[in-house]
């Protein structure tokens, strides 16, 4: 039994060796690659975070550091938060759209200086409140804050508890709205929609059967190509303390505009990379980003192909953006 | 489960006759009905006081607390000797090997544009493996799970998606296989171990991410860490249940034949498990692959990523074609690893498919192909890559859109209406009366009701669950979910019975139906948050829809094996006597499955139980909101924690209670 067995493994042996000869005489076309740079990229880690937006972000970068400078890029998945850490402990080498995070600027930048900015993005941030467009066609006052409470009865919903519905997203995003409600003395309840997700969705449902809904929304936002929602204004922001307080329970005026910022990790910006140029430079405004985002989310299109399609149609920003690299 | 007719039946017992209440039992409607009373007086006069309702962004002692351990292992994570010496190497070497299993199979090599062995290559040792494993019927099998990778357009985070899962599978035998053992055979271990596997299985794995995310960083070593500690827990208990269940007197025989206890472990206990063993391997496997998504959530690889993305983008095909590979390649290893338990016992008895001899030359000459394939996927791009042209991912994913939306389109206005029914007319008032009972009321109202129902243990399970909850700081949340949990398992036992029923009297409709349910169990969730938010908006009862979806397909199982396991010569009895239809199966084939239908009713609700985390993305707020919340925002973790805890609490309560009634209605 032993000895067929020794036999058999033989033979097995010889035939896969001369398969593998046979074939090797065919000869190998799949090339090897190489870089086109000067200087040498390596690895280059990307967070992203989940909002098709910063999706547009980090694929456009992401794609031109691969296809122009050669790095190795990685797409490091990841909430924003978190992001910060890895950018701490040297897991990501940056963020492309970062929304304030005053206690992590703080504790990240300005105490262990682990981490730099990496100046703005040119996308302007705006938060706040959004009602659907056929709302704002019936009601055109609803967009005064001062009228929510003469509405807040259509709002209610079996999650309000008699009260209207303020319809919240993500954890993750930044919200003062209980405070907001609490100050201005609005008879409304902040009900969590718990996701992006459920607050898209609501906004689709509600356009669509024509149903009332008052939420928490933002801008850059892909959705605006398919839905313009309209802004609901709440005081004015004003940088005055005296005006608008800053202590998250006495905060009674609308949200400050954001600058979206990029962010490094010191780490990444000492190393020499010229992904890290390619990140300071880059920079487009709110149109650029909702287009690349709409190709992916509505037209379906891959992170990659949106990327590039948007990348062969703006060459000249694109290349001021790789000077220097 | 099914029933083995046996030769000779004796006349129909005592005990299998259609169950009637006996006139001496203890008088628990009349009790339940008393506390319910009282509680509802207590409602009336204190309602609203007390309640212990918090504000979401205030955090309790306890919280603060956590929160401070976080950041004390956060600091210590960068010199200590073990969070960085031990913890760190650990997750160094597990994402270098992953990295090396990617560079092989899935991702481009270093300085190549595909990896070393590209799709024909790795389509043949798959299919080779599958082979050698199990046989041609799973090796088919795995040739076209292997082949819809590329089909669908995910080639490259399916293989990684095996990669983790395998490895995980791998880890978690090397620690559950022996754990179970020491628990078989000493009973203080397995008293020690079982609370800390209830707390794995019902702890809601995004409450400790965070703890993790430090420890090992985003990426593939914590994806892998993240999975054991979920998919441990089946293993343990059922290889546990395994080696217990061996036939005493077998043992014995050993024993008086002068077996040491290694010798009776490795010659008796061992092989006779192996069965039950490998049956636990599968449902670690499964538990395994439940875990993708929330992987994906902190950058593992493998599909999760792709699901979440169709999630963010709102593209339920999207989501949805990476989620049904996730079901392909839960169907291949399942079908693969039970042939291969069926196969090596067959062949332990001597009922090879093959000679011996005919079996090597196949093999053989199967590892020359397989050598050939791997040596062109090395050097051709063509046999590298799947052919594109074949790739109809985008086709099916706009396919699954346009018969969402259909259905959307059509069911909405009926839906919407049930949801306001269920949530005005049940949800609601069920909530108030939980949740705005003042907790010096609502706390003993539970433990009187686990005394009267359960017993005595119950009730110590009870109140020390309550103890927990209410040192985490989260009464009045832990009520609001506890309303939610309650009207999900109602739904997911009226399914249950109405499709356990049906299936289980006829196997035509089961043969169609359990398909669709295997599939519902083992889709992400994820996949149909989307057509549930278009139906339902954001609100508790869309989360109580997506735990339904996923909480019935086991108790409908469950019913419909407790409805067949009814002993035929019984039903036939009873037809022979003459009965309709509902008279069978309200007076005969229910009250003998009683046992299977409380079964189903525990485990729906543990199912329940597991979908909190992801009913609060969808409108659940409580505790599963919390949760969310400390998994993203610093702050907040220790809040996040808190709930994951009290989550585990509530499940422990309820797991217990209704096991104890159980029990009990059996006596």
């Amino acid at each position: 039994m032993a000895h067929r067995s020794r036999r058999l493994a033989t033979m097995v042996t010889i035939v896969a060796a001369l398969a593998l000869g046979l074939s090797a005489c065919g000869g190998s076309n799949i090339k090897k690659t190489t870089t086109s740079s000067g200087k040498t990229c390596g690895d280059f880690r990307i967070a992203v975070n989940a909002w098709t937006g910063y999706y547009s972000d980090a694929w456009v970068v992401g794609e031109l550091a691969k296809k122009k400078l050669g790095c190795n890029v990685s797409y490091v998945k990841l909430a924003e938060e978190p992001s910060w850490n890895a950018m701490a402990n040297g897991t990501v080498d940056t963020i492309l759209e970062n929304w304030g995070h005053e206690d992590l600027t703080k504790k990240y930048i300005t105490d262990q200086h682990v981490v730099q900015d990496a100046g703005q993005t040119g996308n302007k941030g705006i938060i706040g409140w959004y009602v659907p467009p056929w709302m704002a066609k019936k009601y055109p006052d609803i967009t005064n804050w001062k009228n929510l409470n003469k509405y807040a009865s259509m709002f209610k919903t079996s999650e309000s508890g008699g009260q209207g519905q303020l319809l919240d997203g993500d954890p993750s995003y930044v919200t003062n709205d209980q405070a907001l409600v609490k100050n201005l003395k609005l008879n409304y309840k902040v009900v969590v929609g718990g996701s992006e997700a459920a607050l898209i969705q609501s906004f689709r449902n509600a356009e669509k059967n024509k149903t009332p809904l008052l939420a928490y929304f933002y801008e850059p936002q892909w959705f605006f190509s398919e839905m313009k929602l309209v802004h609901v204004d709440l005081p004015k922001f004003s940088s005055d303390p005296k005006v608008c307080p800053t202590a998250a329970a006495q905060i009674r005026c609308d949200y400050p505009p954001y600058d979206l910022n990029k962010l490094v990790s010191t780490k990444f910006a000492q190393s020499g990379s010229p992904a890290y140029t390619l990140v300071k430079n880059f920079h487009w405004t709110n149109d650029d980003q909702n287009l690349v985002s709409t190709y992916i989310a509505q037209d379906g299109m891959s992170n990659a192909a949106a990327a590039d399609k948007w990348i062969a149609a703006n060459q000249s920003l694109v290349d001021q953006w790789l000077q220097g690299t | 489960m099914t029933a083995t007719p046996t030769v000779v039946e004796p006349p129909v017992t005592r005990e299998e006759q259609p169950h009637v209440a006996e006139p001496t039992r203890r008088p628990v409607w009349l009790l339940l009905l008393g506390i319910v009373v009282i509680w509802g007086i207590g409602y009336a006069i204190f309602h609203g006081r007390d309640t212990l309702a918090t504000p979401f962004v205030q955090l309790n002692g306890v919280q603060h607390w956590i929160n401070g351990i976080r950041d004390d292992i956060q600091a210590a994570g960068q010199t200590n000797w073990f969070f960085h010496g031990v913890i760190g190497n650990i997750s160094d070497f597990a994402n270098w090997l992953i990295t090396q299993l990617q560079n092989l199979l899935s991702h481009p090599a270093p300085g190549l544009p595909v990896p070393q062995i590209g799709w024909l290559g790795v389509t043949a040792i798959f299919a080779w493996c599958a082979y050698a494993a199990a046989g041609l019927r799973s090796m088919i099998l795995v040739l076209v799970a292997t082949q819809l990778f590329g089909v669908l357009g995910y080639w490259q985070d399916s293989i990684d998606m095996v990669i983790i899962t395998v490895l995980a599978v791998v880890v978690s035998m090397v620690c559950a296989i022996p754990t179970g053992i020491a628990m078989a055979r000493r009973s203080w271990v397995s008293a020690a171990i079982t609370p800390i596997l209830d707390a794995m299985q019902t702890m809601p794995s995004f409450a400790y991410i965070p703890f993790f995310f430090i420890l090992f960083g985003p990426g593939a070593a914590c994806a892998i860490v993240l999975t054991v500690v979920y998919s441990i827990p089946p293993l343990v208990r059922i290889t546990e249940h395994g080696i217990r269940s061996v036939d005493p007197s077998t043992q014995e025989a050993a024993t008086s034949l002068g077996s040491t206890r290694r010798q009776l472990l490795r010659k008796v206990q061992l092989p006779m498990a192996r069965r039950t063993i490998v049956l636990g391997i599968n449902q670690c496997t499964l538990a395994a692959l439940s875990m993708a998504v929330i992987a994906g959530y902190i950058n593992g690889p493998g599909l999760g990523s792709d699901v979440l993305q169709g999630l963010t983008n709102l593209n339920v095909g999207q989501g949805a074609v990476p989620g049904l590979l996730i079901v392909v390649i839960a169907i291949a290893l399942d079908r693969t690893t039970t042939a291969a338990s069926q196969r090596s016992e067959n062949r332990g008895r001597g009922h090879g498919e093959l000679s011996p001899r005919l079996r090597r030359i196949v093999l053989g000459a199967g590892l020359v192909v397989v050598l050939i394939a791997v040596y062109a996927s090395h050097n051709y791009i063509q046999a590298a890559q799947f052919p594109s042209g074949l790739d109809i991912g985008n086709h099916v994913a706009d396919g699954i859109n346009s018969v969402s939306d259909s259905i959307v389109d059509a069911l909405g206005g009926i839906c919407n209406a049930f949801k306001n029914v269920i949530s005005y007319g049940f949800l609601n008032p069920l909530q108030n009366l939980l949740a705005d009972t003042p907790w010096w009321l609502m706390a003993p109202v539970l433990l009187a009701v686990s005394w009267v129902i359960g017993g005595v243990r119950p009730f110590i399970t009870t109140l020390v669950c309550e103890g927990v909850i209410f040192g985490m700081g989260l009464w009045n949340d832990t009520m609001i979910t506890l309303t939610t949990t309650i009207v999900a398992t109602v739904l997911v036992m009226i399914l249950a019975v109405v499709i356990g029923v049906w299936i289980g009297r006829n196997r035509r409709a089961d043969a169609v139906l359990r398909p669709i349910l295997d599939g519902f169990q083992t889709i992400p969730s994820f996949v149909y948050l989307v057509p549930a938010l278009a139906l339902f908006s954001s609100s508790r009862f869309t989360a109580i829809v997506a735990a339904t979806a996923y909480a019935a397909p086991i108790a409908i199982k469950l019913v419909a094996d407790g409805i067949r396991g009814v002993s035929p010569t019984t039903v036939e009895a009873a037809r022979s006597s003459g009965i309709t239809s509902w008279q069978m199966i309200l007076k005969v084939q229910l009250p003998m499955a009683r046992s299977s239908l409380a079964l189903a009713a525990n485990q729906g609700l543990l199912y329940v139980l597991s979908m909190v985390v992801i009913g609060g993305m969808v409108g659940a707020g409580s505790l599963g909101y919390f949760v969310i919340s400390g998994f993203v925002q610093q702050p907040l973790f220790g809040k996040g924690l808190a709930a994951g805890i009290a989550i585990t609490a509530l499940g422990i309560l309820l797991d217990r209670t209704a096991r104890a009634a159980a029990e009990r209605s059996r006596t």
